[in-house]
């Protein structure tokens, strides 16, 4: 039990990582890394909405969209799995507003750190893509809070990296057609040939 | 409207403020499907349905929305319009369907549906919301089809699934490119596809 969960772990951080396998969340993964700090604060905010809202989104999947959920309510034959994208990004939308007034109530300085970021990360995809690889693959709910944080972790050390060596790069001199963005692409894409030799790796 | 501004909001996304190149938004979807020149195509004609309608459903109601959850609404308008899209994939094109998975629903967290509701519907009527619509997902595309051409012919010596190149596993010449499937090659092909379109428009490069 333990070790499927820690498999899984490992394999939603480092093997299918969010944003260097599956390109999620790219715009804000190039938009907001140039700075260590800024990184830091985002990927934090993302690991915290992502290991809410996937458990979240699961729990509402099982009880009521999928086909035949309902049959708690007596209404077994109805299907609403085609309201998912909708319902998902409601979720969403509510759980990041919802952080933000708690943490504005109780933890005012961790708001006034993360507090710019939190709107943004309604519109991250790899929060969106979390729920719905969540559902794809048929995760229970054990499985979907360990996959939530893990998948949050990898988004947001992959963009902690990419910020550490784009504080670097600002030194360097690249042609002038490829400075910020084109260096930015190809250097993501040295990043993601380097996470693709953690793939294979079995527990 | 004169003719020239409509014009103008058509064309201008495609080379001149390419969405991906310029505005850096809707990048996820680019990366991820464009190993296949098909599964591209599907993108590309999702996106424009969606981005044309979205934009013109936002800008329809746009004196009415309260400007406090205009977001939400926007968010109804596009989640909407993708749940009819994934239908219709589901329905007419299943292995499409498959081949794009997650992608097609992420189409809502696209940015560039999102930042033109927001920045381009909210402001203009609804004629010019929808070419800005076409505009920006064209822009979109043109980028799209560009990698999924290298990708698909260089990496399997195909396109659309029809051979072009001969691989030498099916009694051919041509020697795959395995690197180009893999997803670090979409990075690199962006990268370069930036490098010369600001080689040709100067004024695009960015300064420090």
């Amino acid at each position: 039990m333990f070790e499927a969960y820690a498999s899984l772990l490992i394999k939603s951080i480092f093997i299918e990582n969010m944003a260097l396998a599956f390109f999620l969340g790219m715009c804000t993964f190039l938009a907001v890394s140039k700075k260590v700090d800024t990184a830091a604060g985002l990927g934090l905010s993302v690991i915290a909405v992502q290991a809410i809202t996937v458990p979240v989104n699961n729990l509402l999947y099982t009880y009521v969209l999928k086909e035949g959920a309902l049959s708690w309510a007596g209404l077994p034959e109805v299907d609403l799995s085609f309201l998912g994208f909708i319902s998902y990004i409601g979720v969403i939308a509510a759980i990041v507003q919802i952080l933000e007034m708690t943490l504005d109530r109780y933890v005012p300085s961790l708001y006034n750190a993360l507090g710019i970021f939190l709107p943004l990360i309604t519109v991250n995809c790899a929060i969106m893509a979390g729920s719905l690889f969540m559902v794809e693959r048929d995760y229970t709910f054990g499985e979907s809070v360990v996959y939530g944080f893990g998948s949050g972790t990898g988004w947001a050390l992959a963009i902690v990296l990419i910020a550490g060596i784009r504080e670097k790069q600002r030194y360097s001199n690249p042609p002038a057609g490829l400075q910020g963005l084109g260096i930015t692409f190809i250097t993501a894409g040295l990043m993601a040939m380097a996470f693709m030799s953690f793939s294979g790796i079995q527990l | 409207m004169s003719q020239l501004k409509a014009k103008e909001v058509l064309l201008s996304p495609i080379f001149n403020n390419n969405p991906i190149m310029l505005q850096v938004l809707g990048i996820c979807s680019a990366l991820a499907v464009t190993s296949k020149l098909e599964t591209v195509v599907a993108m590309s004609a999702a996106l424009i349905f969606v981005n044309t309608f979205s934009n013109m459903g936002v800008s329809a109601i746009r004196n009415y929305i309260p400007n406090s959850i205009r977001i939400i609404v926007q968010m109804a308008i596009i989640a909407s319009l993708v749940i009819v899209v994934d239908q219709v994939l589901k329905a007419y094109a299943f292995g499409i369907s498959k081949q794009l998975s997650v992608f097609v629903g992420l189409i809502i967290t696209n940015c560039i549906v999102m930042g033109r509701a927001e920045a381009f519907a909210m402001q203009n009527p609804v004629g010019l919301s929808a070419l800005d619509g076409i505009g920006n997902a064209l822009g979109y595309s043109v980028l799209l089809v560009a990698v999924g051409v290298i990708r698909e012919l260089f990496g399997s010596g195909k396109l659309m699934g029809i051979n072009v190149l001969t691989p030498i596993t099916e009694g051919g010449w041509y020697q795959t490119n395995g690197l180009l499937l893999l997803p670090p090659s979409a990075f690199f092909i962006i990268g370069f596809l930036i490098w010369a379109l600001r080689s040709w428009k100067k004024d695009q490069v960015e300064h420090d």
